[in-house]
């Protein structure tokens, strides 16, 4: 009788029964790309994208090698200018202000859409400087806000507790997966608004890759997400919402779990269950 | 007819596998048609040797099951398939469970015709005949909907399962009216029930399969909807 009892009050039987569902979220919309074109020398590498990337939430590119995924997620936070001629045509907003407008200052958009590469890029310094790095250079020297900071990014990298008596030790030192935690931990440091991950796990080990998709997924509270990669199950796993594109095309973007179980278009279908080539 | 959904696979050994189960579950389908069409005949001739035969059948086809589920589990394991492999091989692990269920019903049937052999099984069969027909027509056509990966027959074969429950509900009243006749027929008469029982049962299976098939062709869960809404789901 008491185990009934308990059993009820643990899985709430009430508003199972009622029908009461938790209320519906609402999705709003962080970064908009609108009838974006981009040409490598005049070769067009991104054809009439248009995209809405919801806030807090992870959204996933996949498609071959060569499709513009990593191009896309590269103008998110204007890479694409160190690059020698390429042309951009649209439009990509961030909370309703288009990054390529004249008024943007680069430097802090970039302050607002961090990123992590493929591979760890510590800087050769101590772990507490690399996280710290960010800081410095907006001129934040004090002591204590510098601690707090990077101890915060350390937890929100799940990084602290392995860390936290070698934060004088050299970075260079970490395993690969440390590494690439760091890395993030260093991105959080400024507190963007996105992050932007290029294969952040294609260079780590099985169970530093499972890391790092944990770590997503504590992230995702906090910052919208927005990550490339090869492996479709890391995808379906960590994402919430998934794009396809295929050769410059976005042939079709919806819900990971939609996506995977029962795609609209019929190049998505041949990809996902590696049918495509 | 679209046999080529399960091919083209970048890894022809991932082809070989999805073709290698489905030709399984027909295989298993074969052998539960063949145990209903035994089993009836066993139950209006009487032939025990017939009926045995039925309940030997049973093993292979509960072997055929576990051996398709574990083929399943390790495709889900090692390939971790998306969307239409992925429901190929879910809809394979729920079809075997429908399968493997009128397999025991057609045991029933088996069951009651040697108990009602050596019992003056005096019951007219004309009736019964017709329905085990029409549930057995519709497992094939199920069946053969399945081989073909094709959704076009679905909403036809579910509704035959209206008059299998008119049928149903005819051979029930008869059968009320005999035991009222004399209640010395109520053992007999039960057994009887049960039979007729299984076999609608079997048209419910059939229409489960259906089912199942629309979510493998389609992507939608028509489980538990009316007959005209499955018309509507499946016509679009």
């Amino acid at each position: 009788m008491t185990a009934q009892e308990v059993r009820t009050h643990a899985i709430d039987m009430n508003s199972f029964i009622n029908n009461r569902s938790n209320s519906e979220e609402l999705n709003e919309i962080s970064i908009k790309v609108e009838n974006l074109n981009l040409f490598y020398a005049g070769k067009q590498a991104l054809r009439d994208i248009n995209m809405d990337i919801p806030k807090k939430k992870v959204t996933a590119y996949i498609g071959p090698s060569g499709c513009g995924k990593s191009t896309l997620l590269r103008c998110i936070n204007r890479m694409n200018d160190l690059v020698d001629n390429v042309t951009i045509e649209g439009k990509i907003l961030l909370d309703n202000e288009n990054i390529f407008d004249k008024s943007v200052n680069v430097a802090a958009l970039r302050r607002r859409v961090g990123m992590v590469f493929q591979k760890p890029n510590p800087f050769p310094k101590t772990i507490f400087e690399n996280v710290a790095y960010g800081l410095r250079i907006q001129g934040i020297n004090d002591k204590r806000v510098l601690a707090e900071t990077v101890e915060n990014a350390l937890r929100g990298a799940a990084l602290w507790d392995e860390m936290k008596d070698r934060l004088n030790d050299n970075a260079l030192g970490m395993s690969g997966g440390q590494q690439q935690r760091l890395v993030i931990a260093r991105a959080i440091a400024i507190e963007p608004e996105v992050l932007l991950l290029d294969e952040p796990a294609s260079a780590l080990d099985p169970i530093s890759t499972l890391k790092i998709e944990e770590l997503i997924n504590e992230l995702k509270e906090k910052y919208t997400i927005v990550i490339v990669t090869h492996n479709m199950q890391q995808a379906a796993r960590v994402s919430d919402y998934t794009a396809f594109m295929y050769l410059g095309d976005l042939i079709e973007m919806g819900t990971t779990s939609e996506l995977f179980t029962n795609p609209r278009k019929k190049q998505t279908e041949d990809y996902i269950t590696g049918r495509y080539g | 007819m679209d046999n080529s959904k399960i091919g083209h696979h970048i890894s022809g050994q991932f082809d070989k596998e999805l073709e290698e189960i489905r030709n399984k579950v027909l295989t298993m389908g074969g052998l539960v048609e063949r145990q209903i069409e035994l089993a009836v005949q066993a139950f209006t001739t009487g032939d025990m040797e017939m009926a045995e035969l039925v309940i030997k059948q049973e093993h292979q086809v509960d072997a055929l099951e576990v051996d398709i589920d574990l083929e399943c589990t390790k495709i889900l394991a090692r390939r971790q398939p998306t969307a239409f492999d992925l429901r190929l091989v879910i809809s394979a692990i729920r079809i075997i469970h429908e399968i493997e269920r009128v397999g025991d019903k057609a045991e029933r049937v088996a069951e009651m015709a040697i108990k009602l052999a050596g019992n003056g099984n005096k019951f007219p069969h004309y009736e019964l005949e017709h329905m085990a027909e029409l549930v057995k027509g519709m497992l094939h056509d199920a069946l053969d909907a399945f081989a073909r990966i094709s959704i076009e027959n679905v909403s036809a074969i579910t509704e035959r399962d209206t008059n299998v429950d008119r049928e149903y509900d005819n051979i029930l009243r008869q059968l009320i009216t005999r035991m009222m006749e004399d209640p010395r027929n109520i053992t007999r008469t039960l057994d009887v029930l049960w039979t007729v029982r299984a076999l609608e049962r079997i048209g419910d299976h059939a229409c489960y399969i259906c089912e199942h098939l629309v979510y493998m062709i389609k992507g939608e869960d028509v489980r538990h909807l009316t007959q005209q809404e499955l018309e509507e789901k499946v016509k679009v």
